[in-house]
């Protein structure tokens, strides 16, 4: 887009425009090189990767970003360097320059520029947008409640709650069941509801190209559909006090039959601990009456399990759900100060 | 067009001419109020109002979680800058005429003590600034290197968290607070009223009111580190703020603090520009330096309120247990969050349009050709001041909040780029076979716009939400912003400083050394903060002491760019300090050979800049005509008289002779 900047040169023996043309000849060279060494060598290499629909639909979306980025760089900087080395005061022969009103302005360049840059500015605005809406938020966080949701029949809710400096995951579909590292089934879409005891936080699985913050008292959700196997790094990414650095786990993507053991197994191995948790909530708040740092379900907002709660087609995993809603069922709303 | 005809001496101390033999001139220079009796009564206020705040508030468990309290730490920060406003004398004429009574004359002795005295001059404010944000900028960039030495390893403390995480907060708050008066303070308030044509600002005691106010946050916010540090970075969200310690005190009073000296200048400012201009000086005569500070000041004017009442939200919730930001007792987390991120963005365009203007404004000079699409370029920094207040809610793209309104605000945040690359047009249109000179002004200048490039570019990934779903909150977000404040502020500013030191100060700086300065901060600021993408993209957060393993390549080379970035400063301050004061040579009267209204005053600039006020001619950038009408009615007029009176020839003589 640069290389159509200035004022038509004066004639001067060659072509007036003869240093544009130039320009425009080695930017278009450099441009097709490197879109294309980029594409082919760096594209399939770029973070997140593709172990996810959102990670994949990340990665597509940076590199398209990164081939219209790379010839607005390049063009400036061809400019500039021709710039630099054919018009400077110190290199013989070069004429003076031209002033007055043709240096001034040149409407048709400013035109062009503004025409240009606003229909490669929509351009990314309306990519950026069908990238958001289409895979269902990419990832990100939509808030309590998702206007962009994906039209998968089984949806696995995990529940992520931060607090000062760890993440636990809730699994409502089995049992309510509390773990210390994130399983999920491969070729399953997962709703992330993230949520904070304390104070902001943010959950970062890299590999899975999910980045939801952790706000107290509010249920964020996030969509993604795992489509590979493999461990994946989860990071907290909103500075939350001192051990933030630390705030770190891994998890893993499983088959399903293997989720399915996993889960089955993991909560009958937690049914004692889970019996003492607050019950399964989307958000939970800290207890009016103690200075301990107990917190309980908050259920004054939202009841549990209103939304996305179709996984399990397997018969245990109807069973256990069943279970869940029993004892949610039972609900004791000590100092819900919603 | 409001002619500035009233006599100066109407203001705050004495008039132009110094009283001959004056009882003022026998004083010893060190009596009165300056900075010495501000610190006494600075640290006397602190003492006070810590006093204080232990009486109303000891045995209140709510407000102290260690031996300090919050109220107390509240009360004594802010006597303390009660006091030292008291003890430098910023206060004496509201008081006086609070007490019916005439404000006493000071005489304003023209004695180097003038520098630490409460000044209603808008050249010695200037240069208070200049040495208050150079000391903020070393100060934050000495942090940095200790960010950069704990970051040589993923998993061996150097400085441990606790330390870590204050420093990184203190980095941060120094440095946003040092650039958001970068250049407004120093330059601004230097060059504005000269480019105009006034004699002083629209309000100098205001003007110099908000330099005290500014050095006062400075000492405000370094306090933090012997009360324990904030743990909450520079953008302070609740409710870590609400939980912290007492040295989050610190940040909250010292942001406000600086806050209403931001307003203050910015206000300032805004009326000069406004009302100040010299007549014939009509707004398509107005420097591109001025539009930008025009621009900047409103930003400054209308974005920072909001800081400075959200700061009093969280000193209300952890002082007397309000519940702005409490989500258990009906506040919101996200209330903060949006608060300090609209005015947050626009801050982020305070610390951008003045750089911008500061190249539009050497870019012609060095390439002596007229500043191409001027009018593009003024709308280009009025756009960008209008959209930055429509943007806010990109840096909660992932918080949850207003989901469904993402897409909007990613057009806003896309928009922006069309006026931002309008400043790409004019720089690029100007050097169309220009004949470009390689001052040292000029490699600022173009490094400016090769930083501030991969800054803007890599601004459009952070914008689309997909993207930003990888990139947010991680190194590449570091990156991209270093790229534009460091790499556009910070680069303009050095350019401006090199530019404008011989007018300011009369002296040379040594050329050898700029350039060695120039080459070293531009190389070593690449080499620091273009790893810093890859890092982001690899997955490393903002603020850690701990990282994975196989990013610990990058992340030293990094570290040992950043230290070689810092020693790039002390050839700054080596040429600096030796060509001014230990070794000055006198420079030229204009040895740029360029036409703006500045150059065409006194060197050293008389006491009120202009014997009378200029009239207005012509815009200063009719470079390259052979017969260039003269900039305003003053004398030198012509390239060669200019030439004549001691500009070093070179492209002012070649520039008017074709």
């Amino acid at each position: 887009m640069s290389d159509r900047a200035g004022a038509p040169g004066r004639p001067a023996g060659a072509h007036p425009l003869q240093d544009i043309r130039r320009i425009f000849a080695i930017w278009i060279a450099l441009s097709i090189v490197g879109d294309l060494i980029f594409w082919f060598v760096a594209g399939p290499h770029v973070p997140p990767g593709d172990m996810t629909s959102s990670a994949s639909g990340a990665q597509f979306d940076f590199n398209v970003l990164f081939m219209v980025a790379l010839p607005v760089i390049l063009g400036v900087w061809t400019y500039m360097g021709y710039a630099v080395l054919m018009w400077r005061a110190s290199r013989p022969g070069v004429p003076d320059p031209v002033g007055g009103p043709r240096a001034r302005s040149n409407l048709k360049v400013q035109l062009w520029w503004i025409v240009l840059t606003t229909i490669t500015v929509l351009g990314m605005f309306i990519f950026g947008t069908v990238e958001l809406i289409v895979p269902a938020g990419a990832g990100g966080a939509e808030g309590p409640n998702p206007i962009w949701t994906p039209t998968s029949k089984t949806i696995l809710p995990v529940q992520v709650i931060a607090q000062q400096w760890k993440f636990t995951y809730r699994y409502p579909t089995f049992g309510g069941m509390e773990t210390n590292t994130l399983v999920i089934p491969d070729n399953t879409t997962i709703a992330f509801h993230v949520t904070s005891l304390d104070v902001i936080h943010s959950f970062w699985a890299y590999q899975l190209g999910v980045k939801i913050d952790a706000n107290p008292g509010v249920d964020d959700i996030g969509y993604t559909t795992t489509n590979q196997l493999g461990r994946f790094s989860v990071r907290c990414n909103e500075l939350c006090g001192i051990w933030h650095g630390a705030m770190w786990d891994f998890g893993k993507v499983v088959t399903k039959s293997q989720f399915m053991r996993w889960g089955e197994a993991t909560e009958r191995a937690h049914a004692d601990n889970t019996k003492y948790l607050p019950p399964f909530a989307w958000t939970y708040v800290p207890t009016a009456n103690t200075t301990t740092g107990v917190t309980v379900a908050n259920t004054s907002g939202q009841a549990p399990f209103s939304k996305v709660q179709k996984y399990g087609a397997t018969t245990s995993a109807k069973k256990t759900l069943k279970n869940v809603v029993t004892a949610t069922s039972t609900i004791t709303t000590g100092g819900s100060t919603g | 067009m409001t002619l500035d005809v009233a006599p100066p001496s109407q203001v705050g101390s004495a008039g132009g001419v110094r009283p001959p033999g004056g009882a003022a001139m026998r004083r010893p220079s060190w009596l009165g109020q300056h900075m010495g009796t501000g610190i006494v009564l600075a640290v006397g206020g602190y003492a006070l109002g810590h006093y204080l705040g232990n009486v109303i508030a000891s045995g209140y468990t709510y407000v102290g979680t260690a031996a300090e309290n919050d109220v107390a730490i509240v009360l004594a920060l802010v006597l303390a800058v009660v006091g030292w406003l008291l003890g430098v004398g910023a206060l004496n004429y509201p008081l006086a005429k609070l007490a019916g009574r005439e404000p006493a004359a000071r005489p304003d002795a023209d004695h180097w003590t003038k520098y630490f005295r409460f000044s209603v001059e808008h050249k010695t404010v200037g240069l208070q600034y200049l040495i208050a944000v150079l000391v903020f900028l070393f100060t934050g960039g000495l942090l940095a290197m200790s960010i950069r030495t704990e970051l040589l390893s993923p998993t061996n403390h150097i400085i441990g968290p606790g330390t870590y995480i204050s420093i990184v907060g203190e980095h941060g708050t120094i440095m946003m607070m040092m650039a958001s008066s970068l250049v407004v303070g120093p330059l601004g308030n230097w060059l504005v009223p000269l480019m105009i044509g006034a004699r002083r600002m629209a309000f100098p005691r205001v003007e110099a009111f908000s330099f005290w106010l500014f050095s006062a946050g400075y000492f405000v916010i370094l306090t933090a580190l012997p009360l324990g540090g904030f743990p909450t970075g520079w953008t302070g969200y609740a409710p870590l703020q609400t939980q912290a310690d007492v040295g989050m005190d610190s940040y909250l009073v010292g942001f406000s603090v600086i806050g209403l000296g931001m307003i203050l200048a910015g206000f300032n400012l805004l009326v000069t520009i406004i009302n100040y201009r010299a007549p014939g000086m009509t707004w398509g005569r107005l420097p591109v330096f001025v539009w930008s500070i025009l621009a900047t000041s409103a930003l400054l004017t209308l974005a920072t309120p909001t800081l400075a009442v959200a700061c009093v939200f969280g000193i209300l919730d952890r002082t007397v247990g309000t519940s702005f930001y409490v989500a258990a007792h009906g506040g919101s987390s996200y209330l903060w969050e949006n608060l300090f991120w609209f005015f947050g963005h626009p801050e982020v365009y305070i610390m951008a349009l003045p750089g911008f203007g500061i190249v539009g404004e050497m870019l012609p000079v060095f390439t002596r050709k007229p500043l191409f699409a001027y009018r593009v370029a003024a709308a280009g920094m009025i756009g960008v001041a209008l959209l930055s207040f429509f943007v806010w809610q990109h840096h909660l793209f992932q918080s949850g909040i207003n989901p469904d309104m993402r897409p909007l605000f990613m057009l806003t945040t896309e928009l922006i780029s069309i006026p931002t690359g309008f400043i790409y047009l004019v720089g690029l249109g100007t050097l169309y076979k220009a004949k470009i000179r390689f001052e040292v002004p000029m490699l600022f200048a173009l490094a400016m716009y090769f930083n501030f490039l991969i800054g803007g570019v890599t601004g459009v990934f952070l914008s689309d939400v997909p993207v930003d779903v990888t990139v947010h909150g991680s190194f590449f977000v570091l990156a991209h912003f270093h790229y534009t404040i460091m790499g556009g502020l910070v680069f303009a500013f050095f350019g401006g400083v090199y530019y404008w030191t011989p007018k300011i100060t009369g002296k040379s700086l040594n050329k050898t050394l700029a350039k060695a300065h120039f080459w070293a901060m531009f190389v070593f600021f690449n080499l620091t903060f273009f790893p810093m993408f890859l890092i982001g993209l690899l997955g490393q957060p903002r603020r850690v002491f701990e990282y994975a393993q196989g990013l610990q390549t990058l992340n030293d080379f990094s570290s040992v760019s950043a230290f070689c970035l810092g020693a790039s400063f002390i050839i700054f301050v080596v040429n600096f300090v030796w060509s001014i004061f230990i070794a000055p040579q006198e420079a030229p009267a204009n040895p740029w050979g360029s036409l703006g209204l500045e150059w065409q005053t006194a060197t050293p600039v008389p006491r009120h800049n202009f014997d009378r006020i200029p009239v207005v001619m012509a815009d200063p950038y009719h470079y390259s005509e052979p017969d260039p009408p003269p900039v305003a009615d003053l004398a030198p007029t012509s390239f060669a008289e200019m030439a004549a009176a001691g500009a070093d020839g070179g492209g002012a003589s070649r520039g008017g002779d074709r």
